[in-house]
């Protein structure tokens, strides 16, 4: 033992400093390297989502639930909305406030609505927006709801240059709240105007906080990041409707599976006149309007 | 070891020399300072609130900052105006103030890099942007290709300055085979980061007004009009206050190339506002937001025909000899080039972009105090950089500034 200490290392200062550097650089590989939600191993998800609820159940001092379902296996979503139908009521805005957490203040509503003209049809350049009459629907006035439309060929996810918004498997466009950089990029690139930045510290009262929440959907959002509709990926996940499709009084929102043929998504792509927005920019949503009546 | 002790010599003689000067000189500072601790202030307000301080909304997510940026990655681009004619036809007046582009260059990408990150909503996330600990997503993203050749760019000028500087500080010539292969890279890298900037608003087909292929040439038309306007009053500057001597021979030639630089511009904006208004597609909106505004929404109306005043009236001062050979004339022709590229590229790029927005919506965007505050801060930064450049740069051109070793060596 003596002989042993008294013996001068054999470590040269040359491979110390280059064994630290190692050891410093893999340490940073780690703590800070692959943190992105995309590329996380689902063995590590969970102490990455253990995490999350621990950090929003002391935030809004109640027990706040992240969920992580997977995509399913010969599922991808999509939802039609029968243009015929909705009057303008404008619940589903609000329910999906309700259900995905959206600051209250400042406001971020997912959903847009839009007023049109019967006589013109769908026409952006003459959309309002901000139509308060007395009752719906008005006169000679027709709606269209407007949320992420899920494109197959997202434009969004395409110029992201951190890759922090992707499609998943089943078709969902999520966004990573915790790697966005706040480039709003996607928000330019999105032509239905679906992407939502918090402009400032998002605020939801305690008691209107959802706690039901999955990692790629509804969980509480931070200050400057980009938001959105994901179809309300917590609960169709878990094969409930979203809360839109829920909340629709006349029943023109549809959700299902495109890929199984007797759903009722595809029994109206194939028997319905079906629209999609700005058909020629080749964005391919998987949400479609059609005429039900 | 004697190459380190070397580097920290010119080191120490370059801050010694920024931190000499006359009157003048300290007042200059002293305002820079002024405008840099407000904009500080405001950034701090911001980064506490969050952008809602800023005027941009989900309808014009981009406004002012992001104007700044492209228009300052022009005049980054420019230097190459200066290069192209010193190197490639080896044009001997033009040559000697090929670095004073190159300290421009540097300076403006350092305003550029700021303007993003003061622009972005988690600059503590920067980092996701390096490849190895974060996520570069390239080669899809055209922001994450707008990172590598502004870096690029950037390492480029920086080494060919210090390299040359640092030869020149030491009583050396700067090595032929190594600076001349960097300085004709940056030619095309000078066009590549405005294609690329360009590229950016080009490829989103969700803005019509930016969809169109007529954007990058006129983005480096502009950019080879406003850049070259900064760098003709910084030369004349230089010539008044130091002992640098630069030809008028020179001046004037920059002054020609701009004005051909000008009508390419004029020429492309053209086209693009015929074939917007004779087309007449739902896509003449934006268009006509900037020329003459949409339903009574029209505050940028007076900046878009002042923009295309000043243009015209400084491609007239520059294509006619005599009066860019007159000083007065001249001078003014570089403001309103300046002026004018800034407006119409800041204001009148990106707000018509989003104005209205991909449902319809009309929002008019105004820049808040903080915006102007913090813009203002960036802007005195990026003065300040290059303020110490050439307070480093033109002394030891001028062989006023040398290590011991060389003036030792002087008298043989």
């Amino acid at each position: 033992m003596e002989n042993r200490t008294k013996t001068p290392a054999a470590v040269s200062r040359r491979q110390f400093a280059s064994c630290t550097a190692a050891a410093a650089a893999g340490f940073l590989m780690t703590a800070c390297g692959p943190q992105r939600l995309y590329e996380v191993p689902r063995a590590r998800l969970r102490t990455v989502i253990d995490e999350m609820e621990r950090e929003y159940s002391a935030k809004y001092g109640k027990h706040v639930t992240v969920g992580d379902t997977p995509p399913m296996e010969g599922v991808l979503f999509a939802q039609a909305l029968d243009i015929s139908r909705c009057v303008g009521c404008r619940r589903c805005v609000y329910a999906c406030v309700a259900e995905n957490n959206q600051s209250r203040d400042p406001q971020i509503h997912w959903i847009r609505v839009l007023s049109m003209d019967k006589e013109r049809g769908v026409d952006f350049t003459d959309a309002d927006a901000y139509y308060n009459p007395e009752t719906v629907p008005e006169e000679g006035r027709f709606y269209v709801p407007v949320a992420c439309q899920h494109c197959r060929n997202a434009p969004c996810t395409k110029v992201c240059p951190t890759g922090a918004t992707w499609i998943e498997p089943d078709g969902i466009v999520v966004i990573d709240y915790d790697w966005c950089i706040g480039c709003r990029c996607c928000m330019a690139a999105c032509p239905y105007g679906a992407r939502h930045f918090n402009w400032g510290e998002p605020s939801v009262p305690v008691e209107e906080i959802n706690t039901s929440t999955h990692y790629l959907g509804n969980r509480p959002r931070k200050k400057g990041v980009v938001e959105k509709c994901t179809f309300c990926i917590q609960r169709v996940r878990n094969g409930r409707y979203p809360a839109c499709v829920e909340a629709c009084p006349v029943g023109a929102r549809k959700f299902g599976n495109l890929l199984d043929p007797e759903s009722e998504i595809r029994y109206i792509i194939e028997h319905k006149r079906v629209l999609i927005l700005k058909e020629e920019l080749n964005t391919m949503p998987k949400f479609f309007y059609f005429y039900g009546t | 070891m004697s190459t380190l002790r070397g580097v920290v010599n010119f080191l120490r003689a370059a801050a010694r020399t920024v931190a000499h000067g006359n009157r003048l000189y300290w007042a200059w500072l002293a305002l820079l300072l002024v405008f840099m601790t407000s904009g500080v202030a405001a950034y701090a307000e911001q980064m506490s609130s969050g952008l809602i301080l800023t005027g941009m909304r989900d309808q014009v997510s981009w406004g002012f900052y992001i104007g700044n940026f492209t228009f300052l990655v022009g005049v980054a681009a420019a230097a190459v105006v200066l290069v192209v004619p010193a190197y490639v036809y080896d044009w001997g007046p033009i040559r000697e103030i090929v670095i004073f582009g190159e300290l421009l260059a540097i300076s403006a990408l350092v305003m550029c890099s700021m303007f993003v990150l003061i622009d972005i909503g988690r600059p503590d996330r920067v980092w996701h942007l390096i490849p190895g600990i974060g996520h570069l997503n390239f080669p899809r993203s055209i922001l994450a290709w707008d990172v590598l050749v502004l870096n690029c760019y950037f390492a480029v000028n920086f080494i060919v300055v210090t390299h040359i500087l640092y030869r020149a500080y030491t009583g050396r010539h700067y090595v032929k085979r190594f600076v001349v292969p960097l300085v004709l890279l940056s030619i095309p890298m000078a066009v590549g980061i405005h294609t690329v900037t360009a590229f950016l608003y080009n490829g989103l087909a969700a803005r019509p007004y930016w969809n169109s292929s007529i954007l990058a040439p006129q983005f480096l038309a502009s950019a080879f009009c406003s850049g070259p306007a900064i760098l003709l009053i910084v030369l004349q500057l230089l010539r008044r206050l130091t002992r640098f001597e630069i030809q008028d021979q020179a001046i004037w030639k920059i002054a020609e190339l701009m004005a051909y630089a000008m009508f390419l511009n004029l020429f492309l904006h053209g086209a693009e506002v015929f074939k917007e208004y004779y087309s007449n597609t739902q896509h003449l909106l934006f268009t006509r937001y900037w020329w003459e505004g949409l339903n009574g929404h029209d505050r940028l109306v007076p900046y878009a025909w002042t923009a295309l005043g000043l243009n015209l009236s400084a491609f007239v001062l520059f294509i006619w000899p005599a009066a860019r050979r007159n000083a007065v004339l001249l001078n003014v022709g570089c403001i309103a080039t300046y002026a004018g590229c800034y407006i119409e590229k800041g204001m009148g790029l990106i707000i018509p972009g989003f104005t209205p927005d991909t449902l319809g919506e009309i929002y008019e965007y105004v820049p808040t105090s903080t915006e102007l505050r913090v813009a203002a801060g960036v802007f005195a930064t990026g003065f300040l950089v290059f303020t110490f450049l050439l307070k480093i740069a033109v002394p030891i051109t001028l062989g006023e500034l040398a290590s011991e070793t060389r003036r030792e060596r002087a008298p043989v």
